[in-house]
């Protein structure tokens, strides 16, 4: 170990220290109206130490241990296979999707009422991320205030419900649409600026949205929210106990079976899954057709794009206006199986989780967001404890993945169009 | 008259967070100017250097120390190693490695960075909001007329006269000290810098530390004159002074301050006119508009594209 | 064709091109050269719509076209390469040839979201156009490949296809030479000439290979430090005091 290694690992250790022990260590408590400091557990003084010794023992050996780690055999047995080909591996990827979908149709039957609540909920991220991933991912447009076409989704059919009684089905188109302007709108003199900075000004435009939201107490209830919004009916049919509006029929009498609460739990379901596989197939079609191969140009290649004809505005106009489309889809789905919205769900941080999960998800890549989807919404609520570490976890992951793999778990193989020769 | 003594008020206000945005300003647009990423954790190390300065306050005086200069001299010392240290660590971590790849790579990083020192406090901390004594109390009041009164508090003028002592300290410090001679050149050219010997990796990370540093004194004072901090806090001052920084024209150090005290006084303005609940959306408002229509700021260069 | 008049570039107190005038007829090569820093590829930035320039005017088929966006230049039908080549190098071969076409498409989202025959008709017109030019200019083989994955004389000729299926009037190649080794310059003049013989294209080149430009220019535009040096056919250029002066000087 050279005398230099020694002293940059001893400074790490420091550093160390002195990041973990006055914020860790030492707790401020209110007392009354006083403060006082109270030390951490003796645990944590422990870990901290460890850490530090962790943080040493690495710096200073860090070139065996990096050689170690090469010379381990790779873990991941995939890594020396051939690429698959393109042809098999479309296949595969549509038969698993396929074994999802099929395996989600039966999910609800055979789980408990609070499970099925919680898929609808991945369903709802699971259309959230595929949105996001057509602008993020294909586009290449990192949008920080994606949220806000959610929350136009929510409140279009939230306010469109509490003024004129619209139903589930006619307010989930409008709220799509409408969010699908305002993405345009709020896209289209933004859209020229460069990545960073795009990235900004939409974190400022969901801000202002929310703000708006929490302040226009006259419209929107402002931070108290809008209740009473209406579920899903199904041909008329209603899922609650009694009918509430005229005309209607309720589901249990229609089919002669006893009222379950779960019917209309199982319905939402049914309808999440069913939106978010239209969701998925209307994507997967988009990317094969001109305005796909727009996006991924665009993104590849600015200059050589608009050297081509492709106008910079309208090409990324159009994936940010139908990102913006799919939020308003799922916010309205969102809206319907909450009951009730308010500017709460439709923080920044709800923002950076679909982006965690399009980052996670291998950007581009429909199957691996799916699939984070689910981890990201499903793993806080198996391990209780783990969901307060849950946002740490996400952002430390968020790191790791740009430093690893920034192409994702599941990296993007785009599918090609091949051209077959003609003899 | 009273209308006056109640601008006057406003813009007194206004000047007094301006000056505190400008010391988290300089953060951004040193890094920027040169490795050219949007620092998004910074706002949490401010946060940090709230809360680094708040547990040495608390300390300090739990341990019977009562000469205020000297707890708020150590309280700000602590924070400005606590911060530094964090500045400096997530560089090391967070964007060293992914320095030079796309552009998004290096701000997806630090958005993750930023989410999780805010969690890591919040998680050592708890997420409520804890009290910042009010050490520095009164002030002097002028010009009163019928119901309104016109003050200029000691809290004020403290942060005036710090963050004038600050930024004096820094523009010596580039424009005389060895280190700011090579900060100034690798922020021309960093290839170059490096090819003629000057030592890339260092300067960046003197960028962050000294920017880390700034936000710290920022942090003790716009704690001490909110009077209260959560994990929170940082997020949007964060965001705040990043709109400072593009205002002045990023990568420039008077614009930062120039653009702090613009963007102070039209906040302060607003809530003084309108409502403070709008405050926010007027800086958004403002950093969207400057982005649009001047995206080199007021004091910035411009660019050219290359092609 | 295309007239340029009196073109000036300014950068903030640089100068970049001052005065530059030249003319392109139908059917007619015309090369710029010059040293390196000459302004020459500012021109052609103005020409392609990416820099507004700060005085004279560009005159395509009689209308004014300076300052008008670059993606609208080159739906006009001047298309250009670059100097470094720009190609989609994640795309495969063939999909860079599409995307080339994305106007010629005229995409009608809905109509592809349903997959009408009138849209598959015209993605398969597409396809062919791509093969005929993979096949002219020998990539036909690699149309699947990645496009990054080429040698690099491959992706010159690929970045000529890809402008070539816009089917343009005025075909702007900037230094395509460059990095190429002899036989493949000469494959590359050979293609340039039947561009012009076959497909009635004029082109603007910007090039330092003299022999390349000797052998297929019509007609030869010289800059220098940003201002017109001379003008005329390969045999004037070749006797000219001040290009000799201009070239000897530099080297």
């Amino acid at each position: 170990m050279a005398a230099n290694n020694f002293r940059h690992a001893l400074f790490c250790a420091v550093v160390t220290l002195i990041i973990s022990i006055p914020i860790l260590g030492l707790n401020l408590e209110a007392k009354g109206i006083n403060i006082i400091l109270t030390g951490a557990k003796t645990s944590t003084y422990v870990a901290i130490v460890l850490a530090a010794v962790a943080v040493f023992v690495f710096q200073a050996y860090r070139d065996s241990i990096m050689g170690l780690l090469g010379k381990l055999p790779n873990f991941n047995p995939l890594a020396d296979k051939e690429p698959m080909e393109q042809s098999k591996r479309v296949k595969l990827e549509s038969w698993i999707l396929t074994g999802i979908v099929v395996l989600a149709l039966f999910w609800p039957f055979v789980v408990s009422r609070g499970s099925v609540d919680l898929a609808t909920l991945v369903l709802i991220y699971v259309m959230l991320a595929l949105g996001l991933n057509v602008v993020v991912g294909l586009a290449g447009l990192l949008d920080l205030g994606y949220v806000a076409f959610y929350a136009v989704g929510a409140y279009t059919f939230a306010l469109l419900s509490q003024y004129t009684g619209i139903s589930f089905w006619m307010a989930l188109p409008i709220g799509a649409l409408l969010a699908g302007l305002t993405g345009m709108i709020l896209g289209f003199p933004v859209l020229r600026l460069r990545g960073d900075y795009l990235a900004i000004v939409t974190l400022g435009f969901g801000e202002i949205i929310r703000i708006l939201l929490n302040n226009w107490t006259t419209l929107t209830g402002g931070p108290n929210g809008i209740g009473g919004i209406p579920e899903p009916t199904l041909f008329g049919m209603e899922f609650g106990r009694r009918v509430k509006e005229e005309g209607n029929t309720s589901f249990h009498e229609t089919f002669g079976i006893a009222y379950s609460g779960e019917h209309k739990v199982i319905f939402l379901y049914l309808i999440a899954l069913v939106l978010a596989v239209i969701t998925a197939l209307i994507i997967r079609r988009f990317m094969r057709m001109p305005v796909g191969r727009a996006w991924e140009a665009l993104r590849e290649d600015e200059i050589a794009a608009r050297s081509l004809g492709l106008s910079r505005t309208a090409v990324k106009l159009s994936a940010f206006t139908i990102g913006a489309f799919f939020a308003g889809f799922a916010g309205t789905v969102f809206a319907s199986k909450q009951g009730f919205i308010s500017p709460e769900s439709f923080v920044f941080l709800e923002s950076a989780i679909i982006l965690a999960i399009v980052v996670l998800g291998g950007m581009g890549s429909q199957l691996g967001v799916i699939l984070a989807a689910i981890a990201v919404t499903i793993l806080p609520e198996l391990a209780r404890e783990f969901s307060e570490y849950r946002m740490l976890i996400f952002g430390a992951a968020m790191v790791l993945m740009m430093v690893w793999r920034p192409q994702g778990l599941l990296p993007m193989r785009r599918i090609h169009i091949t051209l077959n020769k003609q003899e | 008259m009273q209308d006056l003594l109640y601008f006057s008020q406003q813009l007194i206000n206004g000047l007094t967070i301006g000056s505190a945005y400008a010391l988290i300003a300089i953060g951004y647009t040193m890094v920027y100017g040169i490795i050219g990423m949007i620092n998004f954790a910074h706002g949490e190390i401010y946060m940090i250097g709230a809360y680094t300065a708040l547990i040495a306050i608390t300390g300090l005086t739990a341990l019977g120390l009562a000469w205020l200069p000297l707890i708020l001299v150590v309280a700000l010392l602590c924070a400005m190693l606590v911060s530094s240290s964090m500045g400096w660590a997530v560089e090391r971590v967070a964007y060293r490695p992914v320095r030079g790849r796309h552009r998004l790579i290096p701000l997806i990083s630090a958005i993750g960075m930023s989410i999780f020192l805010q969690n890591y406090v919040h998680l050592a901390q708890g997420s409520r909001n804890v009290g910042f004594p009010a050490l520095i109390e009164g002030g002097f009041n002028f010009g009163s007329d019928g119901n309104f009164q016109m003050s200029l508090s000691y809290m004020q003028i403290t942060i005036f006269v710090t963050t004038l002592i600050c930024m004096t300290a820094l523009s010596l410090f580039i424009s005389r000290s060895r280190t700011g001679r090579a900060c100034r050149a690798v922020s021309q050219d960093l290839g170059m810098a490096s090819l003629l010997g000057i030592d890339t990796n260092r300067i960046i990370s003197a960028t962050f530390i000294i920017g880390a540093a700034l936000a710290a004194v920022a942090g003790l004072l716009l704690g001490m004159y909110y009077g209260s901090i959560d994990p929170l806090f940082g997020f949007i001052a964060g965001l705040k002074a990043f709109t400072a920084a593009v205002l002045g024209g990023i990568g420039s150090i008077p614009g930062a301050m120039l653009g702090g005290l613009i963007l102070g006084v039209a906040e302060s303005m607003t809530s003084g006119y309108l409502s403070g609940e709008y405050k926010d959306v007027v800086s958004f408002g403002l950093l969207i508009l400057i982005l649009l229509f001047k995206p080199t700021g007021l004091l910035g260069k411009p660019e050219v594209e290359k092609i | 064709m295309l007239e340029v008049q009196n073109l000036s570039m300014r950068f903030g107190g640089l100068l970049a091109v001052d005065g530059v005038s030249l003319d392109v007829q139908e059917r007619e090569i015309v090369s710029i050269i010059g040293p390196n820093g000459a302004g020459k590829t500012t021109v052609f930035n103005c020409m392609s719509g990416f820099y507004k320039p700060s005085g004279g005017k560009i005159l395509f088929e009689g209308k004014e076209v300076q300052g008008t966006p670059d993606y609208k230049i080159s739906r006009l039908g001047m298309v250009r390469t670059f100097q470094h080549v720009r190609l989609f190098t994640q795309m495969s071969v063939v999909e860079n040839l599409l995307v080339a076409q994305h106007r010629h498409l005229n995409t009608n989202m809905l109509a592809g979201l349903l997959g009408t025959p009138d849209y598959k008709k015209r993605e398969q017109k597409a396809l062919d156009r791509a093969a005929y030019w993979l096949e002219r200019v020998g990539l036909l083989d690699l149309a699947n490949r990645d496009a990054g994955n080429l040698a690099y004389g491959q992706q010159r000729r690929l970045e000529i296809a890809r402008c070539m299926v816009t089917e343009p009037k005025l075909l702007m190649l900037d230094e395509p030479a460059a990095g190429l080794n002899p036989a493949e310059t000469k494959e590359l003049n050979q293609l340039i000439v039947s561009l012009k013989e076959d497909y009635n294209v004029s082109v603007v080149l910007i090039e330092h290979d003299m022999s390349l430009v000797m052998d297929i220019s019509d007609r030869i535009n010289v800059i220098n430090q940003g201002r017109p040096l001379a003008s005329g056919t390969p045999e004037e250029i070749r006797q000219n005091d001040d290009v000799i002066k201009a070239y000897l000087g530099e080297a």
